[in-house]
Formats: C-alpha cells, sequence, structure tokens
C-alpha cells in the first residue's frame, strides 16, 4: 500500500481549486481572488522581516504604497503603461526607500524598531498626504492598466478579470518559490540564526546589519511589487494605501497565519480577507455590518489570548494528529 | 512679540503631547508594553468630555468625571487584558491593542456616529486677552498651558520625591530587583497603567473645546507620541518633556514656514535624533 | 480604514445571483422592445447618503425629484426610474459604483454627486461610455475644464467661479494686500487660485498663501502669523465643521476687529447654528443667497418646504436645476432618448429658470451664472449685492 500524506492531498487539491477557479467562479470571486493573492504576496514581504529575521516591522505599508503611488505616477492619463518599464521601476523606487529607512530603523531594535518603522511609515504619508506629490489627499487614478506586451504580442491583458487573475498568481507562485530558495539558502540560514541568537551571531563576526538590511530592502521590493499590483486591481491610489492601519492588517495576516512558515503568511491573507468579506455581510449581520471591525478587532484579541500560533499553528497540530507522516515541510518550532 | 505668541503656541501643543507621551513612556519603560491603543484612550477621553458636558451641562463636572471612568477603564483593561501581555512578545502586544483600536474605532461610530462635534468652552474661560493691537490669545489656551504644567510638576514630583516614585523607577531599571525588594509588581502596574490611561483621557478632555472631537482623533495623535517617546527615550519622563516641547516647535514652525512640509519636519527630526543617539536622548547608549 | 481595497460586495453578489434570472428576462425581449417608446428613463443618482456629505445627498436627490413632481412626473412625456446608489464620498469606490449604474442598471442618465475625487472616477467611466451626466455639485474645474465633454453638463459651479468675484469686491474698498487661508487640497487650491486672479486683475497687490492639511482645524499658530502680518484682509476656504471651528478661532483671536475677514460662500453655509455671534456680518460670495426676494425663489422655497418640511440650501437649489436641465432636454426630444445629439444641443441652449437667477449654458456645460455678494444677519446669509452678472468659468484647457 502506498502511504498517502494527507496534508499534501489538501495541499494539492487546494492548488487545484485555486487554478481552476476563475473559470467556474462569478467575475466577483474572480477578482476578490486577485486581490487575496495580492495581499498574500504583501504578507510573504513582511514575514521575511517579522518570521524569518525577527523583524516586527509596523510601516511596511509604506513600500507597498509607494510602488502603488510610482505606478500612478508615471503612467500615462489615457493609455497604458509598460509594464516591463513600470513593474520593475516601482519595485526598484520601493527598494531604495527601504534601503533609505532601514539604514536608520535597522539600528534600533525591539519596542523601538517597531515604533520607528511606524513613524517612517507616516513620514511617507505624509509626504503623499500633505504635497501636491501624488495628488493629495485627493489621490490619484490610473485610467488605464498597464500593458504586458512582448514584443508587440500581448500573452495576457490584465483588463480582464480573469486573465489578471492568473497574471496575480503566476507572480505568487514565483514569489513563494523564490523566498523558499532565498531561505534555504545561506543567506536565509543567517537570518535565521539572527532571528534566534543576534548576540552570538554577531560575535562569531556575522555582518549582523548587512544582513538585516538586506532583508528590509528585499522586504521592502516584494512589498512594492504587492503594492505595484493593487494600483493596477484598483485603479487608484490615495494615501490610506500606506497608512499604518494597513501595516497592522497584514501584520495581522501574517500572525493569523502563523508566522515563519511561508504558507502561513498566504493562509493568513485568505483567512483575513475571508473573514472580512463574511464579517462585513450584510446577509449575516445586518445593520451592524457596517461595523465590522468590531467583530474583527475581538477576533484579534481573542486569538492573542488563545491561540498564539495562528491558523496555520492550530493546522499543523491538526495535520500531525490525523497525517500517517509528518509532513516534511512543516517547521514545529512555531515562533 | 509674535516670536513669543508662536513660542507660547508651540509650548502649548507640546505640553498636551507631554500628557499623552508620558503615560505611554511610563506604561512602556516599568511594564515593557507597547500600547498603541494609547491613542484611544485620548479619543476616549474627548468623546467623555462631548458626552458628559452634554448630559451634565458643565465641562467643570465633565472633565473630573471622565478622568475617573477613564482610570476605571484602564484598571478593567489591565486586568482583564494587559497584564497577561507582560510577559509576551512585542510583536503580540502590537497585534492585541491593534485589535483594541479596531474596537474602540467601532463603538465610538455606534455610540456617537461620524460627525465632527464641538465642545463648547465652559463660560468661565470663554474670553481673550489683547496681547499685541491685533492678536488676542484666548483664555481657555492659557489654561490647559497652566493645567499641563501642572500635571508635569506633579509627575516631576512623584516620581523623583516619592516612595511610589522610587518603585516606579527602580520597576523601569530593574523589575525583578524590585520585585524582590518587596514591591508588589502586579498592583504596581495595575496603577501605573490606570494612570496612564486616566493621563490621556484627561489630555482628551480638555483639549476637546480647543481641537473638536472626531473619528480618528486618536490615531492622529498616537504616531506623535511615539515620535515623541522614540526621541525622548523610552520611560524617560524627563526625556518625554524635553521631546514633547521640540516636536511642538517643529511643528508650530512647519506650519508657519511650509504647512505642507510640517509633520515631515517632525519626522525628520526624530530620524536626525536618532542617528545621533539611537536609544533617545535621555537614554545613554 | 482599508476601503481602497474594499471590493463592492453587494452589488455583484447580486449579479451572481440574478444572472440565472437573465435567461427568462432575454424571452421577453421583443416584448420589451414594442414598449420602448412607453418605456420609464432610466435615472442613476449616485450621492452620498451616508457619512458627512448624507445630507447634501439627501437635498440634492429632494431638489431633483421637487423638479420632476412640479412637471407631473414626466418629463418628455415619459415617467422616469430612479436607480439609487450610494457613492459614500468614497473615491476608491468611485469607478465601481459608477460602473453599477451605467454597466448593470444601463441608465440613460447619470446624476451625482458632492465629492471631487469620487467625481473624478465619474466623470472617468462616463467619458468612456458616453453616459449622459449632470454634476449637481462637486466644483472640480478639470470637469467642466481639461476633462470637459460633450455628454457632461454641470448645474452647480465650478471652485473658481465663486472666489474670483470676491476678488474685485476688495480690491474696489482698496484693500492691497491680502493674506488666503485653505485647506491644502483640490478643492481649497482652487479656490484661492480664483480668488486671487480677480483680486490681482481688479488692482490687488498681493496674496500670500498659507495652507493647511485636509482636514486640520488646529488653527492658533497661522493666526499667530496673520497677526503678525497685518493684512488689509483675509480670505479663506473651509466648509462645514473646519469653517465654524475656524470662524469661532478667528473671532476668539481678536482678528474680527482689526482684520477683515472674506471667504467664498461655503464658508457661513450651513454652519450658523453652531457659530452664533462669531460669524455675524462675515461677507461671502456664492451663486445663492437668502433673500433674493424674487417670485421664482419664494414659490421653489414654499414648494420645498411643503414637500420636505425643512428649508432648501444651495444643494436642493443645485439638484432642482439639475431636473429642469434634464427636463429641457427631454422635451426637446419628445423622451426619445435616442436622439442623444438634439438632446444635447437642447440642453446646451437651455435657460434655465432656476431659484438662484436665471442662467445658462457655457461651452463647456457649466452655468454661466450670477455670484452674489452675501453678509450674515442672523442665522441668514443676506444677499447684499449682485458681486459679478452672468460670470462664466474660463474652463482652461477645454476644447469643445
Amino acid at each position: 500500500m502506498i502511504p498517502i500524506s494527507l496534508p499534501r492531498t489538501a495541499l494539492l487539491a487546494a492548488l487545484l481549486a485555486i487554478v481552476l477557479f476563475p473559470l467556474i467562479g462569478a467575475t466577483f470571486y474572480v477578482q476578490l481572488g486577485a486581490k487575496i493573492m495580492i495581499m498574500a504576496i504583501f504578507a510573504l514581504s513582511l514575514d521575511l522581516l517579522v518570521g524569518h529575521t525577527g523583524l516586527v516591522s509596523l510601516g511596511q505599508a509604506a513600500y507597498f504604497g509607494v510602488a502603488a503611488y510610482v505606478l500612478a505616477l508615471i503612467s500615462p492619463q489615457y493609455e497604458a503603461a509598460n509594464l516591463w518599464l513600470t513593474l520593475p521601476a516601482a519595485m526598484a523606487v520601493a527598494a531604495v526607500a527601504a534601503l533609505i529607512i532601514g539604514f536608520l530603523v535597522v539600528r534600533t531594535a525591539g519596542v523601538y524598531f517597531i515604533m520607528v518603522t511606524l513613524a517612517f511609515a507616516q513620514m511617507l504619508y505624509s509626504v503623499f498626504h500633505d504635497t501636491k506629490l501624488g495628488g493629495g489627499s485627493d489621490g490619484i487614478y490610473i485610467y488605464v492598466r498597464p500593458e504586458l506586451n512582448i514584443a508587440g504580442f500581448k500573452p495576457l491583458d490584465l483588463e480582464n478579470p480573469m486573465q489578471f487573475y492568473y497574471f496575480v498568481l503566476i507572480l505568487l507562485a514565483v514569489v513563494y518559490a523564490f523566498l523558499n530558495r532565498v531561505l534555504h539558502a545561506p543567506f536565509g540560514r543567517a537570518l535565521a540564526g539572527i532571528r534566534l541568537n543576534e548576540q552570538r551571531m554577531r560575535s562569531i563576526g556575522f555582518p549582523v546589519f548587512s544582513y538585516k538590511l538586506g532583508a528590509f530592502v528585499l522586504a521592502g521590493a516584494l512589498a512594492g511589487l504587492a503594492g505595484y499590483l493593487a494600483a493596477c486591481q484598483f485603479g487608484f491610489v490615495n494615501p490610506d494605501i500606506l497608512a499604518w492601519q494597513q501595516s497592522g492588517v497584514v501584520l495581522m495576516m501574517v500572525i493569523l497565519g502563523g508566522m515563519g512558515r511561508l504558507h502561513g503568511a498566504v493562509l493568513g491573507a485568505f483567512s483575513y480577507v475571508l473573514l472580512q468579506e463574511v464579517f462585513s455581510a450584510p446577509a449575516l449581520l445586518g445593520a451592524y455590518a457596517k461595523h465590522w471591525q468590531l467583530v474583527m478587532g475581538s477576533l484579534i484579541v481573542m486569538i492573542v489570548l488563545v491561540f498564539p500560533h495562528g491558523i496555520g499553528g492550530f493546522l499543523d497540530i491538526v495535520l500531525r494528529r490525523i497525517s500517517y507522516r509528518p509532513p516534511s515541510s512543516a517547521r514545529t518550532d512555531g515562533t | 512679540m509674535f516670536y513669543l505668541i508662536q513660542l507660547l503656541n508651540a509650548v502649548q501643543y507640546g505640553l498636551l503631547l507631554f500628557l499623552l507621551a508620558s503615560g505611554l513612556t511610563l506604561i512602556f519603560g516599568i511594564m515593557g508594553v507597547i500600547n498603541l491603543a494609547h491613542g484611544s484612550f485620548y479619543m476616549v477621553g474627548a468623546y467623555l468630555a462631548y458626552w458628559l458636558a452634554k448630559l451634565t451641562g458643565s465641562l467643570w463636572l465633565a472633565i473630573p468625571i471622565g478622568i475617573v471612568i477613564a482610570f476605571a477603564i484602564g484598571l478593567l483593561l489591565e486586568t482583564a487584558i494587559f497584564s497577561r501581555l507582560y510577559k509576551r512578545d512585542h510583536l503580540y502586544q502590537v497585534l492585541l491593542t491593534f485589535g483594541l483600536i479596531l474596537i474602540f474605532e467601532e463603538l465610538r461610530s455606534i455610540l456617537f456616529g461620524d460627525e465632527v462635534h464641538g465642545v463648547a468652552i465652559p463660560a468661565l474661560l470663554d474670553y481673550s486677552i489683547p496681547l499685541t493691537d491685533t492678536l488676542s490669545y484666548p483664555v481657555y489656551r492659557l489654561f490647559v498651558t497652566a493645567v499641563c504644567l501642572g500635571v508635569a510638576g506633579l509627575l516631576y514630583f512623584v516620581i523623583h520625591k516619592t516612595r511610589i516614585g522610587m518603585m516606579i523607577r527602580a520597576g523601569t531599571s530593574n523589575r525583578e530587583m524590585a520585585a524582590s525588594l518587596g514591591v508588589n509588581i502586579p498592583l504596581l502596574f495595575a496603577l501605573v497603567f490606570a494612570v496612564g490611561m486616566a493621563l490621556a483621557a484627561f489630555a482628551g478632555t480638555i483639549a476637546a473645546p480647543i481641537s473638536s472631537v472626531f473619528p480618528g482623533m486618536g490615531n492622529q495623535i498616537l504616531i506623535i507620541c511615539f515620535v515623541v517617546v522614540v526621541i525622548g527615550g523610552i520611560g524617560s519622563i524627563n526625556g518625554a518633556m524635553i521631546a514633547s516641547l521640540a516636536i511642538g516647535c517643529a511643528d508650530t514652525i512647519g506650519k508657519v514656514i511650509a504647512a505642507e512640509y510640517s509633520a515631515i519636519a517632525v519626522y525628520l527630526v526624530m530620524a536626525l535624533i536618532l542617528l545621533w543617539r539611537p536609544q533617545g536622548i535621555a537614554n545613554k547608549a | 480604514m482599508g476601503d481602497w481595497m474594499e471590493l463592492n460586495h453587494n452589488v455583484n453578489r447580486r449579479k451572481f445571483l440574478t444572472s440565472a434570472g437573465v435567461l427568462t428576462a432575454g424571452a421577453l425581449l421583443p416584448k420589451a422592445l414594442a414598449l420602448a417608446q412607453t418605456q420609464k428613463v432610466r435615472v442613476g443618482l449616485m450621492l452620498p447618503y451616508t457619512g458627512t456629505y448624507a445630507q447634501l445627498g439627501v437635498a440634492i436627490t429632494n431638489g431633483f425629484k421637487l423638479a420632476v413632481a412640479e412637471r407631473g412626473n414626466k418629463l418628455g412625456g415619459r415617467e422616469l426610474e430612479y436607480f439609487t446608489v450610494d457613492d459614500e464620498a468614497d473615491p476608491a469606490k468611485a469607478p465601481e459604483n459608477t460602473n453599477k449604474l451605467v454597466q448593470r442598471d444601463k441608465v440613460d442618465v447619470l446624476v451625482g454627486t458632492v465629492h471631487s475625487g469620487v467625481q473624478m472616477g465619474m466623470v472617468k467611466i462616463a467619458k468612456e461610455n458616453n453616459t449622459l451626466m449632470i454634476i449637481p455639485n462637486a466644483g472640480l474645474d478639470a470637469a467642466t475644464g481639461a476633462l470637459c465633454s460633450p455628454n457632461i453638463f454641470r448645474t452647480s459651479f465650478s471652485n473658481w467661479q465663486p472666489s474670483y468675484p470676491m476678488g474685485k469686491v476688495l480690491a474696489d474698498r482698496g484693500i492691497r494686500n491680502v493674506i488666503s487661508l485653505a485647506w491644502k487640497y483640490g478643492a481649497g487650491e482652487e479656490a484661492v487660485a480664483g480668488f486671487t486672479e480677480g483680486f490681482i486683475k481688479a488692482g490687488g497687490k498681493s496674496v500670500r498663501g498659507l495652507w493647511i492639511p485636509f482636514p486640520n482645524v488646529e488653527f492658533q499658530a497661522l493666526l499667530t502669523e496673520i497677526a503678525s502680518i497685518k493684512p488689509d484682509a483675509v480670505f479663506v476656504f473651509f466648509a462645514g465643521g473646519g469653517a465654524a471651528k475656524f470662524i469661532k478661532d478667528y473671532a476668539a483671536a481678536g482678528l474680527r476687529k482689526t482684520i477683515p475677514l472674506f471667504g467664498s460662500g461655503f464658508l457661513t453655509d450651513g454652519v450658523l447654528d453652531a457659530t452664533e455671534e462669531a460669524a455675524q456680518g462675515l461677507e461671502t460670495t456664492l451663486h445663492y443667497a437668502d433673500g433674493l426676494n424674487t417670485k421664482r425663489d419664494r414659490d421653489f422655497r414654499s414648494a420645498y418646504y411643503k414637500a420636505y418640511t425643512f428649508a432648501p440650501d444651495v444643494y436642493a437649489v443645485q439638484g432642482y436645476d439639475a431636473g429642469l436641465l434634464l427636463a429641457t432636454g427631454l422635451d426637446a426630444v419628445k423622451g426619445d432618448i435616442s436622439k442623444r445629439k438634439e438632446m444635447i444641443a437642447a440642453m446646451e441652449k437651455a435657460k434655465i429658470d432656476s431659484p438662484r437667477g436665471a442662467w445658462t449654458m457655457s461651452k463647456a456645460h457649466n452655468p454661466i451664472q450670477d455670484i452674489y455678494l452675501r453678509k450674515v444677519v442672523g442665522r441668514e446669509n443676506k444677499l447684499v449685492s449682485v458681486a459679478h452678472k452672468a460670470l462664466a468659468d474660463p474652463a482652461r484647457g477645454c476644447k469643445l
């Protein structure tokens, strides 16, 4: 008898469902799916810092928002921008912002780090909110989505919700594989070392500052990728996109899914957006649906007090109990 | 003369920030808890002022009742929730207090709606005194400044001259040592937390007639308080005072010279100080 | 919070649920075609019905429906069917909300909205789909300027319009140096630009601009700055709660006694209950005023009061005029909305008999209207004089 791994089967089934979904789902749900995957990329970027390097950043939305603004600012008003130019540009600007801010914040630790990342993100918020650079508090519309053009041939039309969904799905897979690779490379192992015992890493001669800064910049660039996609999808950016609440939401996603696991970040994004959909559905909560954040807030408080390892940690325990053999990829040390 | 008046404006804003930031920095310093919901306490204070002033017809009644209510809420939150957070990672403190912000904002929306409300200045203080040929200064603003100075003085006295202040200072620098010396840590924590909450709410209450009460008012000021704490150094009341005044000046100057950049100027001050002293001006690295 | 990323759930869900019903509806199609001439005109009302601007949305809707009711609920011989969307004054949802009305409900004409950011999104969709649109409030200059379009009309004002005449009023009184103070956002900047242009043209010397981030209301440092510069006068653009607070703070700083304060009319509209004494005697310019004392205005006010049991404001007038404008268009083609060209031509030539005073359409489809100088007396913005007769927006960048 061939031993069947239940988690693997479940994973395969989930992957299949994600790939086939647009073929059967209504447009609204396809758009929702794309939004979830964009948030998953965003959560992955933060998990690199929080879960794998031990840097609790509360300003990740800054790099997400900066990249979104880059697209809005360099898009021609009534024509499609070129994706091959605008996407790298947006990610590069996000990375440079992360490099400058990281140079200052990575010198701090603990509570300081949390507050300083938050404060610098808020500084960028002020830049976009108070000055005319990005249309001020009014925001800017992006009238046409960028064009994916390879030597005159357009493999994907991003204006089409289904094709946009697949475009985001491919990018999510690429980012996931990339991070998986990075984390198993010496760079990733060094980050894990820093997370577990920074002092020891320093004393054996690791350039801890550079490694942390490297992780910070990489996370900024990936958040930028997510921000770029978000700007594509919604066609509108305003300062709220980089407000600190946005950073709080993505941190929530990382914890919800269980940090320090890449699949946890993805799971967290799915759970958070779906919970938000459920809580804000008038069918379920009637007039209180517009106060869905009350339910969400209570849930967050509950999770922190009762499930410290998030949904991912909870699932790991359940799956380990019912599976024939322990999943090889799942980490067991939790936080 | 006008420079002096602008300085007065700056000091007045700075002192209000100090009221808020002092509670925040105490809670950080003593319990090691990062409390994002501190700004919500400020909002709670402001809405209490609005509600109680309407109910009792007088801000003079609203202020003390508001402080008592805020103190009670503080004690309740400490025992029910925050006391479970002291040994947890900062990450979970961030998350839980983020959840609290959502809860406070939605409760505010359900109870008071999303409109901007004004709070009347008490008749006794509702006049202005002429300072120059063109400008008069509202007496209520002077009153707020005086009250903030009084509270700051009181805090300084309690922390540096009294037994409880000694315990607080001992708790900030070495928790285990203080506990082994027979300080009732749980009680001390509960008290400090409730006082911190009451200070924030008090700031909200007396600022309400100046600022009006509106949704999100707590979040706006929370980040600035973080900047104050970062600049001043965690746990340092003296540092918070210096930092509050510095931010008050940077903000006022910025507003007059270039409104677009006044908020940015505040963060730039923080960046420079971080480069110079990553642990804040009052703490030595 | 996080609003920018919220998709529009309800409608799309509904779309999903009712898509099964499309087939049965299709079976009835021939019958539906036969009914085309007697079919109702589909009017999409996209306005804020919740949040800060809710009252404005309601006033506009009331005004619009009053105009229709006065014509026996028929325009050009056809009844109207309303499709209503609450835009929540949220720009992030604007394209989606507009699409609901345009794509799903297939409205013949779109009426909305209040918030300029939302209007930008509506303009975009209306241009793309060539949907007939009437703007009953949002004043962004671009809507009848750089973004003007044959299918887009406005019955309110451009941000430039009410402020421009105030420049001449001040210059004529011998005022030479002015400080302007406004929220740093689109509407504030356009209002100040309009004022500055009018002031300099009429002989004013200098306007120094002070700004405050929107919607900040801590004015103290700026009031101190004003007192130290001692300009001949101050011109401001604020609205709603911020306006009420500014008026009170300005008086508390003692500046009312020494430096006269002027503003675009939004400063004193709808805030006089809150400001009481502090606002008395303030002069502002707007396209409507209390005490116009024309038969037209009196009739409108009593009819409005009868229908809704409260007094109309400038927003109700703008909504009412949107109804009148649509009536003119539909009457000209006898309700046959497919004769788009004739209908637009009629609307362009329309002379609207508005409660604010008769006005005509500019080339760019913005009202050419009288702007009134008003003075606060008690709780009213009393008419003082006509500050500028038949003022047309310059419509910069419009190629119509």
